[in-house]
Formats: C-alpha cells, sequence, structure tokens
C-alpha cells in the first residue's frame, strides 16, 4: 500500500524589498520579421522564485537566452547582479556565467563524459576550485542535493529523464549561483517526477537563497514553484502577480492560462 | 538557386575557416583537449588506414604485373608502385578514408550537441565553444592525417613486397633499394605537404557543417553526410591545385 501523499508545501515566501538581482527592462528580440519580445520588462529579486508564463513559442526560452548572453538583444537592457550583459566582453560574460545557473531544457548533459566529468566541467572551466579534494567535496555536495549520490560513474545515456534532469541542476548548483534560469524544468517529464524536480527548485531556494527564474507553461510548476509570476503574452509581460491573484483575475487574456 | 547556396555556403566556410585562425591560436589554449583529439582522430583511425594501404599496396602491385610483364619491365614495379603510392594513391586514398570516418563522425558529434543545447552549455559554462570543440578537432586532423599517410604509404609498400614476392622473388634490398633510387625529395615533399591541406579541409568543413546543424536529429544525420560529400569533393579540388602547383614548380 502507498503512504499517504505528502501535503504540498507552498513556495517559501518572498523576502520584501530584497535588493534586485535581475533586471529585464524594454527588451525586444526579433528573428527576421518575427518579433518575439516587444519592450518586455521584469525584475526579479535576491532570493525570489520569477515564474514567466507564458504559450509554448511565445519567446519564453529566447528571453533567458538573451539574460544568459547567448543571444543579443535588439532593443533594451538586461542587468545581472548590476552589470549590463550587453556591454560586458567575453572574460566579464565569462565571470558573470560564473554566478548564473542555466537549467536547459533538454538538459544539455555533455554525452561523452560521465556524470562526474559533466559536473566538474563548469568548476574547472571557471578555475573555481583549488585542487581535487575541493572538487570531489562539491561533486558529493550537488550530487546531494539531488539526491543521486550513487550515479556519480554513470554515463548520461545510462539514466532516466528525471535523472538525466536531476544531474543537470546538480550540474548548475556546483558553482553554487546566485541566481539559477530554468528553462521549462518540468517539460516532457512524467507528473510524479515533475512534482520531484518542483519541490527540488523550492528546496534549493530555502538552501542557498538563490533566486530563480522559471520558464513554464506547466501550471503545477507555476503554482508549486513561483512566489510570483509574470504573464508573456505577445512579446511583453502582460501581467504579474502572485499565482493567486492572476488565477483569480477576471481578464479573459490571464484566464486562459489558470481555467481547468 | 543551387549556385548560389553553394557560393554562400563556400563563403560561409571560408569565414569559419578565418575564425579558426583568428581565435585558434590565442589563449587559453586547450592542449588536453587536443591531445585526446589527435588520440580519437589519429590513433583509432590507424586499423582502417592500415588495411587500406595494405590493400592499395597489393592491388597496384598485382594489377600491373601482366601489363609490366608483357614489356618485360618486371623489375621496374617496384619503382613504378612506389612512386604511384608516394605521389598520389597514399595521400589521396587515405585522405578520402579519413574523410569517410572522421568527417562523419565530427559532423555527426558536433552536429548533436548542437541539437541538444550542449554547445550551449558549454559557451554558459565559461568555455569558448569555438576553441573548444572547433579548434581543437581541426589542428588535430590539420597534423594527424599526414601521419596517417606517412604509416599508409609504409604499410601500402610493404603490401606491395609481398605482391611482388607472390609470383616472383624479390628481396627487401633491392626492392626497397629501387623505390629510394627513384625517388626525389619533390616526389615527398609536395605529397606530404598536400595532406595538411587534406586534413584541415575535413576537419573545417566537418566542424562547420556540425557547428551549424539545426532541423532536430534529421540535421545531424545531414551534418554527417554533407560533411563526407563536401570534404571529399574539396579533397579532389587540392589534388588538382596542389598538382597545377607541384607542376608550375617544376617538381612533377
Amino acid at each position: 500500500m502507498l503512504p499517504a501523499p505528502a501535503p504540498v508545501a507552498a513556495p517559501a515566501p518572498a523576502p520584501a524589498a530584497a535588493e534586485i538581482v535581475l533586471t529585464v527592462a524594454n527588451v525586444s528580440k526579433a528573428f527576421g520579421p518575427n518579433q518575439v519580445l516587444r519592450n518586455f520588462s521584469l525584475d526579479v529579486r535576491r532570493g525570489e522564485n520569477v515564474v514567466v508564463l507564458g504559450k509554448s513559442g511565445a519567446g519564453k526560452s529566447v528571453l533567458i537566452k538573451c539574460i544568459i548572453g547567448l543571444l543579443p538583444v535588439d532593443a533594451g537592457t538586461i542587468q545581472v547582479l548590476g552589470q549590463d550583459v550587453a556591454a560586458l566582453d567575453h572574460a566579464a560574460l565569462d565571470q558573470l556565467r560564473a554566478k548564473v545557473g542555466f537549467l536547459f531544457q533538454s538538459n544539455a548533459l555533455y554525452d561523452s563524459m560521465t556524470v562526474r566529468e559533466n559536473l566538474l566541467f563548469p568548476l574547472r572551466r571557471h578555475w573555481l576550485t583549488h585542487g581535487p579534494g575541493e572538487e570531489d567535496e562539491r561533486v558529493r555536495q550537488a550530487l546531494d542535493d539531488v539526491g543521486l549520490g550513487h550515479t556519480i560513474d554513470m554515463m548520461p545515456a545510462e539514466l532516466s529523464g528525471g535523472m538525466r534532469k536531476r544531474i543537470a541542476l546538480a550540474r548548475t548548483l556546483i558553482l553554487q549561483p546566485d541566481i539559477i534560469l530554468y528553462d521549462e524544468p518540468t517539460t516532457g517529464l512524467d507528473p510524479v517526477t515533475a512534482r520531484e524536480i518542483d519541490q527540488l527548485i523550492r528546496e534549493v531556494q530555502q538552501k542557498y537563497g538563490t533566486s530563480s527564474l522559471i520558464i513554464s507553461h506547466d501550471m503545477n510548476c507555476v503554482r508549486l514553484t513561483a512566489n510570483r509570476v509574470a504573464l508573456l503574452v505577445e512579446g511583453r509581460c502582460y501581467a504579474q502577480g502572485t499565482y493567486a491573484e492572476l488565477k483569480a483575475s477576471t481578464n479573459p487574456a490571464i484566464h486562459e492560462f489558470f481555467s481547468e | 538557386m543551387a549556385t548560389s547556396t553553394t557560393v554562400a555556403e563556400t563563403g560561409a566556410i571560408t569565414r569559419f575557416a578565418g575564425r579558426f585562425f583568428q581565435e585558434g591560436f590565442r589563449p587559453r589554449y586547450e592542449v588536453q583537449e587536443l591531445l585526446h583529439q589527435c588520440f580519437v582522430v589519429g590513433y583509432q583511425s590507424l586499423p582502417l588506414v592500415g588495411i587500406t594501404g595494405f590493400i592499395m599496396g597489393m592491388v597496384l602491385t598485382l594489377q600491373s604485373r601482366p601489363t609490366m610483364a608483357q614489356f618485360g619491365a618486371e623489375s621496374w614495379i617496384p619503382t613504378m608502385v612506389g612512386l604511384t603510392i608516394i605521389r598520389e594513391m597514399g595521400p589521396i586514398i587515405t585522405a578520402l578514408i579519413f574523410a569517410g570516418k572522421i568527417g562523419s563522425s565530427i559532423g555527426a558529434e558536433l552536429g548533436s550537441m548542437r541539437v541538444t543545447e550542449q554547445i550551449d552549455a558549454m559557451e554558459v559554462s565559461g568555455t569558448n565553444p569555438f576553441k573548444y570543440l572547433v579548434a581543437t578537432r581541426v589542428l588535430a586532423t590539420t597534423l594527424m592525417l599526414p601521419v596517417l599517410t606517412v604509416l599508409a604509404d609504409g604499410i601500402g609498400l610493404f603490401a606491395s613486397f609481398l605482391g611482388i614476392n607472390l609470383k616472383g622473388v624479390t628481396s627487401l634490398a633491392l626492392f626497397t633499394n629501387n623505390i629510394v633510387s627513384a625517388l626525389t625529395f619533390g616526389d615527398v615533399v609536395p605529397a606530404v605537404i598536400k595532406t595538411f591541406f587534406f586534413g584541415f579541409a575535413v576537419g573545417i568543413i566537418g566542424c562547420y557543417k556540425g557547428y551549424y546543424a539545426d532541423k532536430g536529429t534529421e540535421g545531424v544525420g545531414q551534418a554527417a553526410n554533407s560533411a563526407v560529400v563536401a570534404s571529399s569533393l574539396v579533397i579532389f579540388i587540392l589534388d588538382l591545385l596542389a598538382v597545377q602547383t607541384t607542376g608550375l614548380l617544376g617538381l612533377n
């Protein structure tokens, strides 16, 4: 017999009036004739989980790729930890990226490397550790955080979809970032595994006090992880508020996301 | 339409090669990855290249024997086969086999890394993916193909010696002496130099096709396929240019 389901905790309360760590101001981005973002603006405070909710193809992934500097913006500014991303040279951008984790939708684990090598890769590339002892400790800690210590010498191909997502999160956590950008963290996972990932996102927030920007169209993920929800409609930040506030809205454009 | 696409792609590959010279030799040097790629590209191609070289030498000898026998010129077989292998067959056959094995694997590997966002992941992990993935592979192919070619030449010549001894008797010393006395630097040096260009072409085209792969898994297959086709074609074009150049220099 299965145990009774554990009550689902609400997301940790967002710290009021904490400093802003991420500012997206009037950002526009187009691919040819396709205008994806139009004057999109959003702030994220320290220790806060913000979910950007939008339909598939609305430009959510484009938004976070602009934030991490993988795509250049056409107009507007993005400030991460007080630095203008567009104004940084390669070296400065690398330094900034060491403080910003990015969880890819496809996990982007390196197929040719073991789990340990996957985790060590960003650590070594950013010159963040001194000696193998410290490296091992950080790898062990990151894997313990996601509950997959036993997979350390396995190859990504030997892992299930949920485990790969956790390892990808561990690879992000190993840098102990101030901000984590999640690109559709629960897409393609079964409901139980998706719930576990949601739980993990909350645990990371509580344990390390990281700020997160989560891109999603999974309403369970939004409900369980968001301190604040921003609605991306037609390239703009259409509405912002807590999950409860937006759910109670009578505006049809907002309501269609929250209707059962 | 097809012509303009080909011209545009040729331009794009040239820019890609330009970027290699611009970024590939600046620090931070990816020495460990370069050595790993040399191992993958060079050492792991050795069995295939060795077998190909062996068969090439053996077949050339056995095929030419009847014709040479008609003219009573069997004693010229070592010289003829030696010159053929060292000047042309060794470099071109090895390069084509190399393009098939390494060009396709680089195209497929980088292509799948592109479509599964691994290249983006590298970039956010403080790594210049162009240097880490492209520069190391292109350098490895450029350096390893000449080595493989020299080895294939050696194996091909030894197979030729065995081929001669299947139907006649020649000592290794006489066989070697026949070849070495006929060879000049003008035969050997340009043949080795052109393999550096062949190796560079295989590496840069394979990397270009993989690095800019799109359309998901279909794109990976296309990248691998077009890498082999394009690099094989470029090898022949470079060979033609090489023979014209050595002709102008009076080395033919």
